[in-house]
Formats: structure tokens, sequence, C-alpha cells
């Protein structure tokens, strides 16, 4: 188990260096000249030749990524190229209501494609079970940004039952938590139907109907107990996705999140900010993946950490 | 004064009748503004900050020796009483206001001006502005690191400075109205360094209060302000992280108060079509024109007779329908709000057969290949298109490169990047109503450097001579004079045609029906968008 940790770890540690790598040289490539964007339409050559030995951008490139990387470690993500504030500052305020979307995003996709799969299951090959499936069908297929419009439109603009985006209070999390869960909640439900229909061919489903227990208590008492377990490890690796749907999301909905601020850096060619958002999110995943691991074998006893 | 005691009198007289005839308001205190924004509010720093958004707020937060009277572009003292020109236009004695207080209660003295003029003339302070200095004596050796101070400012006593020049400067009073110029207090930027934009300390009509990055901004009151009766407000929040559509849709409900990104092209018909909005949009003109650069240094381009015959072939009535007539068509670079503008000049008029005649006698019958650059938002691209097509119809065959909008201005700064550009989304507007600043960077040899925004790569040094002598008119009585001469060089310009101008902008601000305040203040064409001072809420809203 320790060994198995310990090798993870290290494993984790060389993707996040290969990630901050491949970007570094990504964004090294893009054809803007951070000094004269910094130094702006009026400049003198002076004040751009004095950007660019600041920010070492005079040096060779694997100069450059190794003072960013030895800043990196010692937690300095450097400054914003617009907003001029240290990039650490920037997440450091955006990363708690994203991490609050993302917990509220795991609650909807969760209740919805759980409870959608049960009763899935349960109507097997009858009409509830089609029509459920269809609308799990739309969840894994709608691209985030239409499902976050249309339930923008319909629930806050033309019913007015939730505020049109921002953050502050509970109302404000229901429409960007159900964009974000909408298509985990159709993997789930997919994935629960799945796990139900082969717990309700097991011998003890049989044995409980045989004792007479009703077909409900048989559903909730007996079988979805057990088909949960595979479904759950499953949500360590949501993370991976949600971070692709934040940015989306929270730019439909003005939430102040990451994803946000990721928007707006690409737009505006942020260096700084593009690379930072990028490693916490790389980080985030990685330790989400390594985290469902983990909690795998303590679920299912049948998988074993080697 | 004497329009004051008119609207005075007409208060009066309508004091009766309903609220609406907002002309006639006196100014209210007191009450909370809410303006929203889609990006975050970048530094707040006047040395530092250079875009449409943060330009109006620090022009809150802090002032300059010179303002304008607002929503105009007439030049008046602000920080300073009064000013003085030596007779060989060399040197400037600004008086002082006494007992004007920064926010954190000390007075503003002479030593703060020297300070911050050298501040943003220092390379460390990595000013986008430093280059507007250019013409203090002493700029050279500040800005290269040779000296530490500016030896063309002299604090005289604790109430007079004196700025000597290196050369006359007939924009000089512009230039110490530019945020780059506005006063801060030494003790706060000294203590909070490179984080001072996100603490401000200025002299201002308002002081931040709150800024929870990534969500909003809060700016109150200075209730030192020396100016009486201003601000209005108690409160401003900027929220930011708004689509302009959602901005939209809330200003609409009563929630927010100006949409700080105005109107988005796309919905721009419907929007003001709509009977909700009605009575709540302003327009306005900019100092804007949208341009298509042609790079002279790069074939075929450096051919006169192509450039003609790419100013004849748009079809530029078209493009102001396409962006639904949020424009007038240009004929030359000045935008037509500019001293200078050539009102009887009437350029290349549309004419694609003759296009076609000027592309045969320069050897181009058959046509030629190009690229045509442009900023990928909307709705630049279905501009380029237009021109596209348009160009197609004379021969010329130009492909489309949309490109996020630092890209193109890196390509645009390259001398053999980028055969055509076209502007929009990246275009020049003036930093002050002045010609000259319509040449130097945009148009003159010293723009036309790698990494410059002389996108046509254009340098025509007898121009530059003419240029320089103009700015050399500081005499007062000159003034005609010289925008005449300026008028001159423009027209020679537009007739050697590095540039297609397409059109000149007009701006639209759109507000809440609370919000009082004559309409020149909401697109005041120095205080871009909004001039925040005066703004005030109405009764009963």
């Amino acid at each position: 188990m320790v060994a198995y940790l310990i090798r993870r770890l290290v494993q984790a540690v060389l993707i996040l260096i290969g990630v901050s790598f491949v970007t570094f040289v990504l964004l090294y490539l893009v054809p803007a000249d951070p000094a004269r964007q910094i130094a702006g339409r009026s400049a003198t050559a002076a004040t751009v030749e004095s950007i660019r030995e600041q920010l070492g951008l005079n040096l060779p490139f694997y100069e450059q990524y190794w003072r960013y990387f030895v800043n990196l470690i010692q937690g300095d993500f450097g400054r914003s190229y617009i907003q001029k504030s240290q990039v650490g500052e920037l997440i450091a305020a955006r990363l708690p209501p994203t991490l609050l979307l993302m917990a509220a995003a795991i609650c909807a996709e969760l209740v919805f494609g759980l409870t959608m799969g049960v009763i899935a299951a349960a109507n097997r090959r009858r009409i509830g079970d089609n029509l459920l499936m269809i609308v799990s069908f739309v969840g894994v297929s709608a691209p985030q940004f239409v499902v976050g419009i249309l339930l923008l439109y319909l629930f806050a603009v033309k019913l007015g039952w939730f505020p049109i985006g921002g953050y502050g209070t509970a109302a404000h999390i229901v429409l960007p938590a159900l964009s974000l869960g909408f298509l985990g909640a159709g993997w789930y439900s997919r994935m629960m139907r799945s796990s139900m229909l082969d717990v309700l061919e097991q011998d003890y489903v049989r044995t409980a109907r045989a004792k007479g227990a009703g077909r409900w208590r048989v559903i909730v008492a007996h079988a979805v107990p057990n088909a949960l377990l595979p479904v759950i490890a499953m949500i360590g690796i949501d993370i991976g996705l949600f971070m692709s749907g934040i940015v989306v999301v929270e730019s439909v909905f003005g939430w102040p999140g990451i994803g946000q601020l990721a928007w707006q850096a690409i737009q505006r060619v942020d260096i700084p900010v593009i690379m930072g958002v990028t490693v916490v999110s790389a980080t985030a995943i990685v330790l989400g993946n390594l985290l469902a691991d983990l909690v795998a074998p303590f679920i299912d006893p049948r998988i074993k950490l080697r | 004064m004497r329009k004051t005691l008119l609207s005075a009198l007409a208060g009066a007289a309508l004091a009766g009748l309903a609220a609406t005839a907002s002309w006639a308001e006196e100014p209210r205190m007191g009450g909370t503004m809410t303006v929203t924004y889609k990006d975050d509010v970048s530094t707040l720093d006047p040395a530092i900050g250079y875009d449409w958004q943060n330009w109006s707020m620090i022009k809150s937060l802090f002032d300059g020796l010179m303002d304008y009277r607002p929503g105009t572009t007439e030049l008046v003292p602000d920080l300073a009483e009064g000013y003085e020109i030596s007779g060989d236009g060399k040197t400037y004695t600004f008086t002082l206001r006494q007992g004007v207080k920064f926010h954190n209660g000390r007075e503003m003295t002479a030593d703060d001006v020297k300070y911050s003029l050298e501040r943003v003339i220092d390379p460390k302070t990595q000013s986008p502005g430093a280059g507007f200095f250019g013409a203090i004596e002493g700029f050279e050796a500040l800005n290269s690191g040779e000296a530490d101070t500016l030896s063309g400012v002299e604090a005289v006593d604790d109430h007079t400075v004196r700025i000597t020049l290196s050369r006359p400067d007939a924009t000089f009073l512009h230039v110490m109205a530019l945020n780059f110029a506005h006063v801060v207090p030494k003790e706060a930027v000294e203590e909070w360094g490179q984080d001072f934009g996100k603490h401000p300390v200025g002299t201002g009509a308002y002081s931040m209060e709150e800024w929870t990055l990534g969500q909003r901004v809060v700016f109150a009151r200075n209730e030192d302000y020396y100016k009486e009766g201003v601000p209005r407000l108690d409160k401003i929040v900027f929220e930011v992280g708004q689509e302009p559509i959602v901005a939209l849709l809330r200003l609409e409900r009563g929630e927010t108060d100006i949409a700080g990104d105005g109107i988005p092209p796309a919905k721009f018909l419907q929007v003001t079509k709509d009977p909700k909005y009605e009575g709540m949009i302003v327009e306005g003109d900019q100092l804007h024109t949208g341009y298509v650069t042609m790079n002279v240094a790069m074939k075929p381009f450096d051919d006169v007779r192509v450039r003609k015959a790419v100013n004849m072939a748009i079809n530029k009535d078209r493009i102001v329908r396409i962006i639904n007539g949020r424009a007038a068509p240009a004929n030359q670079p000045l935008p037509p709000l500019m001293p200078g503008y050539a009102e009887d000049y009437e350029g290349f008029p549309y004419d694609p057969d003759g296009a076609k005649a000027l592309l045969a006698d320069a050897g181009y019958g058959d046509g030629f290949e190009t690229e045509l650059f442009v900023a990928n938002t909307d709705p630049q691209p279905r501009i380029a298109q237009a021109i596209q097509q348009d160009l197609a119809e004379v021969g010329i065959k130009a492909q489309i490169k949309a490109l996020a909008q630092a890209n193109v201005i890196a390509a645009g700064g390259e001398k053999d990047q980028a055969p055509m550009i076209w502007s929009g989304g990246m275009a020049w507007i003036a930093d002050f109503p002045d010609p000259s600043n319509f040449y130097g960077p945009i148009l003159g040899c010293g723009g036309a450097v790698p990494g410059g925004w002389n996108w046509a790569w254009y340098c025509n040094e007898e121009l530059d001579k003419r240029a320089v002598a103009a700015d050399a008119m500081v005499d007062t009585a000159r003034q005609d004079e010289r925008i005449a001469e300026w008028r001159d060089i423009f027209v020679a310009i537009q007739e050697e045609a590095p540039w297609a101008p397409i059109f000149n902008e007009k701006r639209y601000t759109i507000r809440s029906k609370r919000l009082g305040g004559p309409d020149a203040i909401f697109v005041d064409p120095v205080h871009i968008p909004v001039h925040y001072d005066y703004v005030y809420i109405k009764e009963d809203q």
C-alpha cells in the first residue's frame, strides 16, 4: 500500500512537470511578444527593453522554463501581464467558488443520475426506461454551453425563478450546478442502470424476492447499495470532466471561479495566468484520479492495489 | 454660468410637472450606482492602467494638473489653479490648488507632482505611457536609466511646479491631462509596491473601498474632495464577470445601472428597437477611425496606384449597414470630432471600375493574391468578409486571417508579416483630442518600427518634419494655423493612401432610467465610457 502510494505520487509529480513543460512550450510559441503587450502601444524602446529584462524574456528558452519552474515549486506563479496581480492571488481568490460549484454539481449529478438509473433498471425495456435513457443520451451528448444557456433562458429569464447569473446566494448556484452536472447525470444514469441490472440477476436478490420482500424493498434495500459501489468509485474522475466544463459554465453564468479566469486569460493572451490555471487544474485532475484509485479497494474488496 | 442660471429658472418653472424633464433637474446627492463589466478590472495604477475599462475609473480615483470640461474636449486646469507658458513655449509654470488632500489625508504638494512624473518615466515602473513625456527635459536620461531624477521638473515651492521642455510641444497640456500624469502619493506607492494598482490612493472624487478579486470593486465618495458638489453618488459598485447579454437583461430588470461593455453588436438592432430600452440609450461620437492598413513595405502595396485602387474598391456604405449603422463612412484618417478634420475633402469615392483601371495601370490587370488580418471577435470577421468580397470584385483575392487580437497586433508590428490589416477592435482611438496623436504612432516614421503601431509601415520624412514644425507652434494665437497645417498633413497622407479609412464608429452607452446627468457625460469623449463623477440618481425611481 505504502509502496503503491509512493509510486503513484512520484508518477503524479512527473505528470505535473510534463504538463507544465508542454504548456510552457505551447505558450512560448504563441506569436505575441509579452514585453510589447505589457508595454502597450505608446511605449518607448527603453520601457520594452526594461520589461523584457525584468521578465527574463531575453534568456534562452530552457533558462526561462527553469526560472518558471523554480518559482513554481516555491509557490510563485508570477504576475499577470494584464491584471498585474500575483497569479497565485488571482487563483486563490477564485478557487473557493469553483470548489463550491463542483461540490454542488457532484450532488446534482449523483441525485439525478442515480435516481434515473435505478428507475430505468426497475422498468427495464419499458416506456419509463426508454424515456430516461433518451434523457441521459441527451445529457451525455449536449454541449454544456447549450444546456447552460437553455436553463438560463427558461428558468431565469422567462420564469424568473433564479437570478440571471452571478454569485452570492444559494439560488445563484442551482442553474450552474445543474448545467455542469447534467453531463455527469447522463453517465451515472447509464452506469447505474447497467450496474443495477447486474445486481438484480444475483442470487441474493432472488432469495430476497423468494422471502417475500416487495419489489421496491428489494430494489432500494438490497440492490441499490450493492450497485452503488462501482459507480461511487468514479467520482474522483469527474474532477477531470468538470475542469473542462467549468470554463464554459462559469462564463455563461458569470460565476467567479477559475474557469472564468482561464477564459479571460486565454482571450487576452495573459500567459502567466493561463500557465497557472493549467497547472492548478492538472494538479486537481491528477489528485482526483489518485483518490479514485485509492478509494476503490475500500468500496470493492476485489480490487487490490499493487 | 449663464447656462446654469437658465436651467435653474427652467427647473423652477417645471417644478410642478413630471420629473421627465431630466435636463431641468438639480443633481441629487447620494445613492449607489452599479456598473457591470465582463472582464476583471485590471490595475488601477494611473501609471500602468491603459484600457477602456480602467481609464475612466482611474480618472475618478486620481487627478492631474489638467482635465477636460465634463462631456467635452475642452482643456481646463484641474489640480492646477492656473498655468503660465513662457514666450519660447518651453517653460510651463503651474500653480497648484491649495488644500487638496490625498485619500490618506495628507496634503498634495509640488513634490508629489514631480515624484509622479519621475515614476511614470522611470523604466522600472514599466509604464505604457512613458513615451508621452518625451518633450520634458531630462526624459532620455531618466528613461534610459542614466539618471534618477527628471531635470526638467522643478518644485519651486509647495504649490508651484515648473516644467521645462527640450522642445516646444503644443500638445503638452493634453499630455498633462493623461492618466499617466496623474498625481500619486509616494508613501502609498512605496508601501504597496507593484500592488499599488490594487490599493490606489489618489486625490480623486472617489476612493477605493473594496476589491473582491473576480467579483466586484467598490468606490466610495471622497468626503474631502476639493470640487464643490462632486461627486454626486455615495458609492459605485463595479461588478465583473458578466457577459454583455446577461448585463443587458439585468439592466432591463433594474438590477444594474450601466452595462459597461455596451450593447453586443449582434443584439444592436433588437435592443435599439425594443421599447423596453427606450430612453436608456445615449449616442455619442468618439475619436475613432476604423481603417485597413496596406503595408507599403510589401508588394504590391509599395505601388500607390494599388493602394488607391483598394480605397476605391471598398463599399463603405455597405459595411456601415453590416454593423447596423453604428458608424459613419470615413474618407480620411482623422475622425470628424478631431480638430483638423478636413470637411471639404472628398477622398476616394467608391468606384470599382476606376479601381480596376488603376490596377491594370499598375500591372495587376489580372489581380493578385494577398492576406487580410483581422481580430477574431464579432463583428470584425464579418466586416473583413465584406472587404474581401469588394476586393474580389476588382480581382484582388484576399485570404482572411482571423487571429486573437494580440496576435494581429504582433503581426502588424513586423515589417513583413501582414500585407493588410482590418483595424477593427484594435483601431486607434486618440489618447487625447489633438491631431498630433493620430500621426506619430500610427502614420509617422516613429511608429514604423518593429513592435510599433504604424502597420502600414508608411514613413514620409518630409511629412515628419512638417509634423514637428506644427507641434512647435505653441503660441495660442497660432492655434488656427497649427490646426490648418495638420489638416494639410492628413490630406497629403490620404493622397498617398497607406490606409483605406472605412468608418468612424459611434459610441452607445446603455444606462438605467434612474440615472441622471447630461447625456454628454454618458458618452464623454475623454472619460470613457462614462464620467462617473457627475452621474447622479434621480428621485422616486
